[in-house]
């Protein structure tokens, strides 16, 4: 625990403060993470006890919830009881009477803002509701990246001395008093000077400051992420966390001046007890330790669910020849495509690895001012690739334009387009299509452009990128990416590479449903860049020197799947031999035809939609839902994920996991070292355990940790969003993304000998942590004896308790078309 | 055919009744319902349009029905049908129209599915009410339910603390409108000496010959129309309500405040434009306010870092304009542009998520940094002045709560020595007084006489304030606003043409809605909840019924049209003699803060973010 400093230390209070502050980047980067990362260095549910009491977030289903689920059968009576006869309690076991009986506790106070409530109750002044309003309106303005028409007048020196020059040189002040604005045009102060007026003890400083930026998680977040990564804004904004506080503070003498006259006592005076230091250690509330149980029990239904239908999957015998390979993102959205995949060709084989298929570089298209990252958010690439020759049109809007907002222009414009406004609308409502308000996935990159893959001279941009890959650099990506996937022979003719994008309208988090393997990114300029890598002669030579060989008649294709719409674009098709495009028509069916059964697996969950009409009407409506203005749901994106296989495909082909899943292929007598094992887990824990416990957390608490509703989501300056006009920005994911969502944490199910496993995801600290602390369960099931054993306190200890063998469904169509919610696992074959 | 007209009121006044009728959980109903209704509307319209410009285009006047008659006092319901009626009906039926069709999906799973039709439809039985009516008695009605369903849609999401208190914000913004009204209806009374329908105001020598003699009260009545046009349409002083009422789910910021709600104002003006075509004088300033706030508000809306609140102020400067345009007798372009201005920010809000992934996709492929505006060419330290005035909204925000609330609060604060137990006896001590000197007058010296009602007028209304600023008891609140009443009551006892049965229609409502008031805090208090006005309780989460029954009474006892109170106020009014000028401010201020302290109390009470922590509770300031 971290003790407050009896004397103030700036740094050490702005480091924790950065830490507990949510770290979301602005919208066009928007990228799954854990909410609650800050408390990732502890155990879970001591973490969860610490977040709660200390922040007053939600940070499990309430009690009223389990009991309702356990009602439903949605919690396992048996797993339950033996929770129960588990439990590692200090004081007394908790029985299941307790359980099944508690309420909720009516009132929690939170740690947080305790000590800034002073003002309220000994000083009868409301500070927030003074400052607040002026505050976020100078914040929201400085960092506008293009709502405003006429800009912030800022200079490169950062949010204060902006502040200084337009009040030095205007006759109006945002300030209310004159001493305030003197004192900021001055300079004459510090962050300690104007904490010693405001507080007046020392000791309080830093507590007083976390109490004041929490009250404003989403500005005060989103200044801290600026501070660190500067150029996570398009137009450049130098601002600083400690600038942003000072502002606040200054803010806040200027509202006692005004309120109170020239002379009050700081707010240590009048404080009647010390407030609770923040960080002193929690004892987690009966309420806590009931709902430890609760979220157990609920996790570990489901888990046995899964792990007694994989411990009977198939053992992989002899590697046939396939019709054709594909490679898919991890992503849990293809987990179900994949399944239809094979339905329609039982001759072919898929995989799934990280969506950016190990190559990492910037992407540049055509005209773009910007460099775009397309690889996992961690990693900082040192390449470059640029799009020629794009044909892609961007048609204007007037709607979205300044002038409507000018006086004469705008005159003009109501008299004359504002009649058009409301034709368009009629035809957007009752027939909805691609507008200009749209994000196509298929616009990322033009397919028939051309890619600065190769790079044969060496050639370099200004900021020291290299443009494309050298040939030892892309063999070194293809083996790399085969091995791991454990696609080391049997070559089909045609190996497909298929990413994944999204397209949506009328959304504002349009980035978190692309692929987050691509920095929400859509995976297209990715997967034709490693088909262009593993179509090239002199790679492919190159890597029969190290032992694999792919025959000259196998060809790569790049593939992009759109995720809501349910549609596939394949890239540089020209390219393929005769015989390979006659084959490639026939998958070409195939996948269609799949895609149209996803889109109806999908549709079960859709409100608006007759799972029961006839397959492509139902495709139809899917794809409509993208384009509709009204559709806050264009798709469910992540929501219901819990699982992640590591393995080969026959662990979990013959199952049917709803897509719940994130499927990453890796076989392991490729790799009995679990040296590709080691690249695998570095991106799963931060990629799939982000996501997932963003979903936790969003699910738990959606006013806190998530976004609330968007349907009143205001747009402030291309950053954030913010209900209505003068409010926080919010963070986290919006209740209609994870409404359906169970809140339950990833496990990773991974194909190997636990001892191997166990020492590979100890290797890189950052992912062992997530493990090592419960953040993410991870499982190992045994290549050949299918033996599970489950990773507690750093052992593997081998796993008792399984329910029974899933049920074989013998009509899995019939379970998709009823049911609307989750549907267990189901096997579907009888082994 | 003119009795088609009926119908335009009673379809939607059966598909908001009926939307009342429907259970919670059932979406499908809901939302077919409403734009069944909405629907219809727009298809009788187009075809009721049609057949009207067929049959000559002549101006309909409806009289319905008498409510209250009596000397040279008629109250009654009045219904017109001309082109500004036309204009205003099919623009408010095609949106409505779309907005309910967009929302069916939209809203899909909302909590307050159910309850965003109903005030959706509420909100459009004010509409039409509004643009039908045929009289200012019977257009006030409209006005009043509008008011509550734009009240009840920003504080939509009424667990959270800023929508509530931006709802409360905008209520007062609407009650000063509110109060205009009542003194143009006062006023009107004693210019013509009978309840007048608009369509005698087309008489130009009967306005003109009645305005020759009283240009003064002409002028005054003209303003006080003004003012609650100028309240509704977010016209300077009054701006900055809009964008702070962006509260709600965005297709009902839409059609609210982007279309429907903010163009009332300027149909008022083109409703009474044949009232003051004839006052030189007021076209003036009509002109100068409305190039004040286009001015503004386009100065504001270049700065707005936010999408919503941009709209917001182009929409405001957009209607500064219409303004201008009534003003100087353009009333069909200013029609045209009120149906452009509606169309367009309405398309644009809808949109607005949008912008996001539009702006930024062209900001990838055209950013140029630091892009000159005009004015950069400006001289540097008016630039930063106007760009810090425009940031701050011209401080129009602080202004009213600096001129307005402050004053009321200092003042209210003074009266810290009454308690729920002692109001009572001082209550009866004063109201007894009063009702002994009332009946008889003659031991009142004559002089003395006069200033009787105004005292008594007075001490309504510091009980009012007092019930206003209370920071505690509920019950001392609610008694004060009940005493409120009574004093008005006593008040204008004292003029000449008192009558028993006009309190009667005044009182009725009041006390019967002030008992339902009293008895829902009861209820709430013996289920051992904790009420008190220091802050938001937010019992509706718990208590969704209670909150409905004392949200009735809360406007049965602020005079919203469901009880005969609300022809009482108009009829105690009526006896406000023309020379009592004072007695007629201290009434409408009575108003004025009655409803307001009514609304603060439900709000209070079962409104923001609940005091119970056991569910997902949002941060203040999201």
């Amino acid at each position: 625990m971290t003790n407050l400093h009896a004397s103030f230390d700036r740094d050490h209070a702005l480091h924790q403060l950065k830490h507990y502050l949510p770290s979301q980047a602005p919208l066009k980067d928007f990228i799954h993470h854990n909410t609650l990362h800050a408390f990732q260095e502890k155990f879970f549910h001591t973490g969860l006890a610490e977040a709660a009491q200390i922040f007053g977030y939600k940070v499990y289903l309430s009690l009223e919830e389990y009991q309702a689920l356990y009602a439903n059968g949605k919690i396992n009576d048996e797993v339950l009881n033996k929770i129960l006869e588990t439990q590692e309690n200090d004081g007394p076991k908790i029985t299941k009477d307790q359980l099944l009986t508690a309420r909720s506790e009516d009132t929690l106070i939170p740690r947080i803002g305790r000590l800034r409530s002073t003002w309220k109750s000994q000083f009868r002044i409301d500070l927030d509701s003074l400052v607040h309003p002026i505050l976020f309106r100078i914040i929201g303005s400085y960092l506008d990246q293009g709502v405003a028409i006429w800009n912030f007048p800022h200079n490169d020196e950062g949010l204060i001395s902006s502040l200084r020059e337009l009040e030095k040189n205007s006759l109006t002040s945002f300030f209310r008093t004159n001493k305030v604005r003197t004192l900021l045009v001055s300079g004459g102060f510090t962050t300690e000077s104007l904490l010693q007026m405001i507080v007046g003890d020392e000791s309080l400083f830093e507590q007083y400051l976390m109490d004041q930026q929490c009250a404003h998680p989403g500005w005060s977040g989103i200044v801290s992420v600026i501070d660190d990564n500067p150029g996570a804004l398009t137009d450049a904004r130098k601002i600083s966390l400690e600038e942003f506080i000072q502002l606040e503070l200054l803010m806040e003498i200027d509202a006692l001046d005004d309120h109170f006259g020239a002379i009050w006592a700081p707010l240590a005076t009048r404080m009647t007890e010390r407030p609770t230091p923040l960080f002193e250690d929690v004892i987690p509330s009966e309420t806590q330790r009931f709902q430890r149980l609760w979220q157990d029990a609920f996790e570990w239904t489901f888990y046995n669910n899964v792990l007694s239908g994989i411990k009977v999957s198939r053992v992989e015998a002899e590697k046939t020849s396939k019709s054709f390979q594909s490679i898919f993102c991890i992503d849990d959205r293809e987990c179900s495509l994949r399944r239809y995949v094979e339905e329609e060709d039982p001759n072919c084989g898929t995989y799934g690895t990280a969506g950016f298929f190990g190559v990492e570089f910037y992407y540049q298209p055509e005209h773009g001012k910007f460099y775009t990252k397309v690889c996992p958010a961690p990693i900082t690439p040192k390449y470059l690739i640029r799009e020629l020759e794009s044909s892609i049109s961007r048609k204007k809007d007037f709607h979205f334009g300044k002038h409507t907002h000018g006086l004469v222009l705008g005159w003009i414009i109501t008299h004359t387009l504002g009649f058009w406004s409301i034709v368009k609308l009629f035809l957007l409502i009752f027939k909805p299509e691609q507008s200009q308000s749209s994000v196509s996935s298929f616009n990322h990159m033009d397919e028939f452009s051309t890619l600065t893959i190769e790079n044969t001279n060496g050639e370099m941009t200004p900021e020291g990128l290299q443009i494309g890959y050298t040939l030892t650099e892309m063999t070194d990506r293809l083996e790399n990416l085969l091995r791991s996937i454990g696609l080391v022979d049997h070559f089909a003719p045609l190996i497909y590479a298929v990413g994944h994008g999204s397209s949506s309208v009328n959304n504002t988090h349009y980035a978190g449903y692309d692929c987050g393997a691509c920095s929400g990114r859509p995976g297209s300029v990715n997967a034709r860049v490693i088909c262009h890598i593993g179509n090239h002669p002199i790679v492919r030579n190159m890597l029969r020197e190290r032992g694999i060989d792919i025959p000259s008649t196998t060809q790569f294709v790049g593939a992009l799947h759109d995720t809501s719409r349910d549609e596939i674009s394949f890239y540089d098709l020209d390219a393929l031999h005769e015989k390979n495009r006659t084959l490639h028509a026939e998958n070409y069916a195939h996948f269609n035809h799949a895609l149209t059964k996803n889109a109806r697996e999908r549709s079960r969950r859709f409100m608006s939609i007759n799972t029961h009409k006839s397959a492509w009407k139902v495709h139809r409506e899917v794809k409509q839902r993208t384009v509709s203005l009204f559709e806050p749901r264009p798709e469910l994106n992540h929501a219901t994920n819990t699982l992640c296989v590591v393995g080969r495909r026959s662990l979990t082909e013959n199952l049917f996991l709803d897509r719940r899943s994130f499927l990453n292929s890796y076989d392991s007598t490729t790799d009995p070292e679990g040296k590709y094992l080691l690249g695998i887990l570095n991106a799963v824990a931060p990629v799939c355990g982000g996501i997932n416990l963003e979903y936790y957390f969003s699910r738990t608490d959606n006013q806190q940790l998530g976004a609330g509703t968007k349907l009143p989501h205001n747009v402030m300056g291309l950053i954030g969003v913010a209900n209505g006009t003068d409010g926080d920005l919010r963070t986290g994911l919006p209740s209609q993304m994870i409404e359906v969502h169970d809140p339950l944490r990833l496990l990773v199910i991974v194909e190997h000998t636990p001892e191997v496993v166990l020492k590979t995801m100890k290797i890189n600290p950052a992912t062992f942590e997530w493990f090592e602390n419960e953040w993410v369960k991870i499982c190992a099931i045994h290549p050949v004896t299918k033996e599970l054993s489950l990773y507690k306190k750093g052992v593997f200890e081998p796993l008792i308790y399984l329910g029974e063998t899933p049920p074989v469904a013998q009509d899995i169509d019939a379970i998709i078309g009823k049911e609307q919610e989750n549907i267990p696992v189901y096997l579907l074959k009888t082994v | 055919m003119e009795w088609y007209i009926n119908l335009f009121i009673v379809l939607p006044f059966v598909g908001f009744f009926l939307s009342l009728l429907i259970p919670r959980k059932k979406e499908v109903w809901l939302s077919r319902l409403s734009f069944t209704t909405v629907g219809i509307q727009l298809f009788s319209a187009l075809f009721f349009s049609i057949l009207w410009l067929l049959k000559g285009a002549h101006v309909i006047n409806l009289k319905e029905f008498s409510i209250f008659k009596a000397k040279d006092y008629d109250f009654y319901i009045d219904f017109y049908f001309d082109g500004i009626t036309l204009t205003y009906l099919i623009i408010g039926a095609l949106l409505t129209f779309i907005i309910t069709v967009y929302s069916q999906y939209y809203l899909h799973r909302e909590e307050g599915y159910k309850r965003f039709f109903n005030v959706i439809l509420l909100f459009y039985l004010g509409y039409n009410i509004i643009i039908f009516s045929g009289n200012i008695e019977t257009l006030f009605i409209g006005w009043e339910v509008l008011g509550l369903s734009s009240f009840l849609l920003i504080a939509f999401y009424r667990d959270r603390y800023l929508p509530v208190k931006n709802a409360v914000k905008v209520f007062s913004i609407y009650r000063i409108g509110d109060v205009g009204i009542i003194m143009a209806m006062w006023l009107s009374h004693h210019l013509w000496h009978e309840n007048i329908s608009f369509f005698k105001l087309n008489n130009y020598e009967l306005v003109h010959e009645h305005l020759a003699e009283h240009s003064m009260l002409g002028f005054t009545i003209a303003f006080m129309f003004f003012i609650s046009a100028a309240a509704k349409s977010a016209q300077f002083p009054f701006s900055s309500w809009l964008p702070r009422a962006m509260e709600g789910p965005t297709p009902s910021s839409a059609i609210f405040y982007g279309s429907l709600s903010v163009h009332i104002g300027a149909f008022l003006l083109m409703r009474t434009y044949p009232f003051w075509e004839q006052q030189t004088s007021f076209r003036v300033f009509v002109v100068f306010i409305g190039v004040i706030t286009a001015v503004i508000a386009t100065m504001s809306a270049r700065v707005q870092s936010t999408v919503k609140s941009q709209i917001a102020y182009s929409s405001i400067a957009q209607i500064g304009l219409i303004f201008i345009e009534i003003a100087i007798g353009l009333q069909e372009v200013a029609l045209v542009h009120v149906a452009g201005n509606a169309f367009l920010r309405t398309y644009q809000l809808l949109v607005s998520p949008s912008v996001v992934s539009y702006k930024i996709r062209e900001q990838f492929y055209n950013f140029v940094p630091r892009q000159k505006t005009i004015e950069d060419s400006w001289p540097r330290r008016i630039e930063y002045t106007f760009y810090m005035l425009s940031l701050k909204e011209w401080n129009l925000d602080s202004f009213m709560y600096r001129s307005m609330w402050n004053p009321l609060k200092k003042l209210g604060s003074r009266w810290a020595f009454l308690t729920f137990k002692n109001v009572y006896y001082f209550f009866a001590l004063t109201f007894v007084t009063g009702l002994v000197l009332a009946m008889n007058p003659d031991v009142v010296p004559v002089r003395l006489r006069a200033y009787l009602p105004l005292l008594f007028g007075l001490i309504g209304l510091l009980m009012v304030i007092k019930a206003f600023t209370e920071r505690k008891s509920v019950r001392l609140s609610w008694s004060l606003i009940i005493m409120n009443h009574l004093c008005i009551a006593l008040a204008i006892s004292f003029n000449k043409h008192f009558d028993v049965s006009h309190h009667i229609w005044y009182l009725s409502g009041v006390i019967a809605c002030g008992l339902l008031g009293y008895l829902c805090v009861q209820r709430l208090r013996k289920q051992g909840e904790w009420v008190s006005l220091d802050r938001f309780y937010g019992h509706v989460y718990e208590h969704p019924r209670i909150a409905s029954v004392f949200l009735l009474a809360c406007l049965g006892i602020s005079g919203f049209p469901i009880t005969p109170t609300f022809i009482g106020e108009d009829l105690i009014i009526s006896h406000i003699e023309e020379n009592q000028i004072l007695l007629a401010f201290l009434i409408a201020m009575s108003l004025i803060i009655n409803g307001l302290a009514s609304i603060r109390m439900y709000a209070r009470i079962f409104l923001g973010p609940h005091v119970k922590t056991y569910h997902e509770t949002a941060k203040r300031s999201s």
